[in-house]
């Protein structure tokens, strides 16, 4: 096991220097650089001071070279538009993003496993199929349209809510009880939204899941010595309809990322998203470059924990 | 011969599912609208009909989804921009599909080193948030042009369809009928194209039609950002961007370029659903082909 897990991470750090080079010359070939912007107020000799203070007027070879260098000795890069060092940025707000994707993540699994299981167990029953057919629609909604619509609903026809931001502008001057529930009102629709599209995505796979499992010859089995129809579903037939589950949340993990994109837009709120999608109208580079490497790193973790929960949950896989 | 083909045609159709009738039944008035476009469009494409007094009208019998803030027509709009969002959507998955099989086939037969690399270098491809990827690309690289968004669409969509090629490739090079074209002295070319080919288009089909829905939400989510489609041509995703900008005064100009898109893709998933569970029986849960528990087990198959 500490050998598999050991030869992962070593092919994960392969993976994320490959993104990270990729991404690299993605972004630095691309016409213009960071202080090309457009500002007539800005003599070019200032512009040209900038570029040799950044290095942007070095061959983008050496650029890569440098920055891998910086990179191996722990250092990200300055985000001149932040003004401040690139890990300092994302120390900021990765666990913005950390908490609203972490809270969607656990409560979409609640509640969509429940919700599969019930159309799976129930799916010849009308209030199961209507619940399968709300499943679909959520699925196929874009997550900024719902996230608009949330936020037209509740914040606006029905002001209920608040239409965005992390906290009230007056937070600073609130009673510790109010700034907590402040956070807590804030943290409402994008969750919401977020919660919906996944819960849909994990209900529709674990109905699947659990249909195929249903007809198993184990399962005829444990009802045939008389076990309870709640015990087959539960104990014999939902732990083997439960292994899928762990390849998706493995596989979810970094989309919620990509989801985060546009929810964080919509109700601005000030995570990685919106941080990525600022950085790179911007043209903040080493800011983008780090954000997209962070990206990669939540897939190649997301893959090997699932990898590695796989292992552990089910006998019949073997670590070579 | 094509009362023939019309009577198969028909006898498949009814044998489907109501909502996948209904799906299919949309999604073909969709394209047959997007392409017949400028002969069905009441209007003319973005014509200010007249930006003074007629701009921002609520829907109205003249203008059954109102007109948006330069008074043009709303509903000739998505007529247009379902045009373009469909086709982007459906070249981008085209491309995908083409680059995926490719791909997987070569891995699966190649096999060896060369296998071990293409599947590392999927894994790395894999790794890269695609929307974080195509916001980079469109954002810097910018303006991108139309063609050049559905390569990219395309490029960046292709992974998970050589996965699957690849897998489903692996297994049928076992399978007797290879093995026996392979010992008759048939060429790998030949094996590849005749025998590979059309029996891992199945998994491909279904994985590029529910691309289909994907590649439009995508596009939208660019469009919906400002960096995928930009005046003059206009997806339906611009629209809903455009018109979302004054939502609460002028709703129809953003609610109903949405809901075509909802609608769009549900058709789609449904669709690739169907197929899903008539082309790859492997996916399709056992207890809807009708013997959940039949008192006949069904005979043992050596393997």
């Amino acid at each position: 096991m500490r050998r598999f897990v050991a030869v992962r991470l070593f092919h994960a750090i392969v993976v994320m220097f490959l993104v990270a080079t990729v991404a690299f010359f993605l972004i630095h070939l691309a016409p213009g650089d960071p202080f090309s912007f457009d500002n007539p107020n800005i003599p070019p000799a200032l512009r040209d001071q900038w570029r040799a203070q950044y290095g942007y007027d070095r061959p983008v070879l050496e650029q890569y070279v440098r920055y891998l260098g910086s990179v191996a000795r722990g250092k990200l890069g300055w985000s001149h538009t932040m003004h401040a060092p690139v890990s300092e940025a994302l120390a900021q707000r990765l666990p913005r993003t950390l908490l609203l994707m972490g809270l969607a993540f656990v409560l979409s699994f609640a509640l969509g496993i429940r919700l599969g299981v019930y159309e799976a167990t129930h799916w010849r029953k009308r209030r199961a199929r209507v619940t399968n057919a709300a499943s679909l629609l959520i699925y196929s909604l874009p997550d900024f349209w719902l996230a608009l619509m949330l936020l037209l609903l509740f914040g606006y026809w029905l002001p209920i809510l608040p239409a965005g931001q992390m906290v009230d502008t007056l937070h600073e001057y609130m009673s510790p009880g109010r700034a907590a529930w402040d956070r807590v009102v804030h943290l409402i629709l994008p969750l919401t939204t977020l919660t919906l599209l996944l819960t849909a995505t994990i209900a529709r796979y674990q109905r699947a899941a659990l249909l195929e499992t249903l007809p198993s010859d184990f399962v005829r089995t444990a009802r045939a010595k008389g076990v309870d129809e709640r015990d087959v579903v539960r104990r014999h037939a939902l732990r083997n309809a439960l292994l899928p589950m762990i390849t998706l949340a493995g596989l979810a993990f970094p989309t919620i990322l990509g989801g985060a994109v546009f929810v964080e837009r919509v109700f601005s709120w000030p995570g990685m998203g919106l941080m990525v999608t600022t950085a790179i109208a911007v043209r903040d580079y080493p800011l983008v470059m780090a954000s997209v490497v962070v990206g990669a790193a939540m897939v190649a973790l997301g893959t090997l924990l699932a990898d590695i929960a796989y292992v552990l949950a089910d006998p019949r896989v073997r670590v070579r | 011969m094509f009362a023939d083909a019309f009577d198969r045609l028909t006898g498949w159709y009814r044998r489907l599912d109501t909502s996948v009738r209904v799906a299919l039944v949309v999604l073909v008035l969709m394209y047959l609208v997007a392409l017949l476009a400028p002969i069905v469009a009441p209007y003319s494409q973005s014509e200010q009909i007249d930006i003074v007094r007629m701009k921002n009208h609520a829907p109205s019998l003249a203008h059954p989804l109102g007109t948006d803030r330069v008074s043009r027509d709303v509903l000739t709009r998505i007529l247009y921009g379902a045009r373009v969002s469909l086709s982007i959507a459906t070249l981008a998955v085209l491309v995908s599909a083409i680059v995926g099989t490719l791909y997987g086939l070569v891995a699966a037969v190649a096999g060896g080193v060369v296998d071990t690399i293409l599947m590392r270098l999927l894994d790395a491809m894999l790794s890269i948030p695609r929307v974080l990827l195509l916001i980079a690309i469109l954002a810097l690289w910018n303006p991108v042009p139309l063609w050049m968004l559905i390569i990219l669409l395309g490029l960046t969509g292709w992974f998970d369809v050589s996965r699957l090629v690849r897998a489903e490739a692996l297994t049928i090079r076992e399978r007797e009928f290879v093995v026996a074209a392979r010992s008759l002295g048939a060429r790998r070319s030949r094996i590849l194209l005749q025998h590979l080919l059309p029996n891992v288009l199945a998994p491909v089909i279904v994985a590029t039609t529910l691309g289909i829905g994907n590649v439009i939400v995508l596009e939208a989510g660019l469009s919906f950002i400002g960096i995928g489609v930009r005046e003059p041509s206009a997806s339906l995703g611009t629209m809903f961007q455009e018109g979302t900008e004054a939502f609460a005064g002028t709703w129809w100009a953003a609610l109903f370029p949405g809901v075509v898109i909802v609608v769009t893709v549900l058709c789609v998933n449904i669709l690739g659903d169907a197929l899903r569970a008539s082309l790859d029986p492997r996916h399709l849960p056992r207890v809807l082909l009708g013997t959940p528990t039949a008192a006949v087990p069904p005979p043992a198959t050596a393997e």
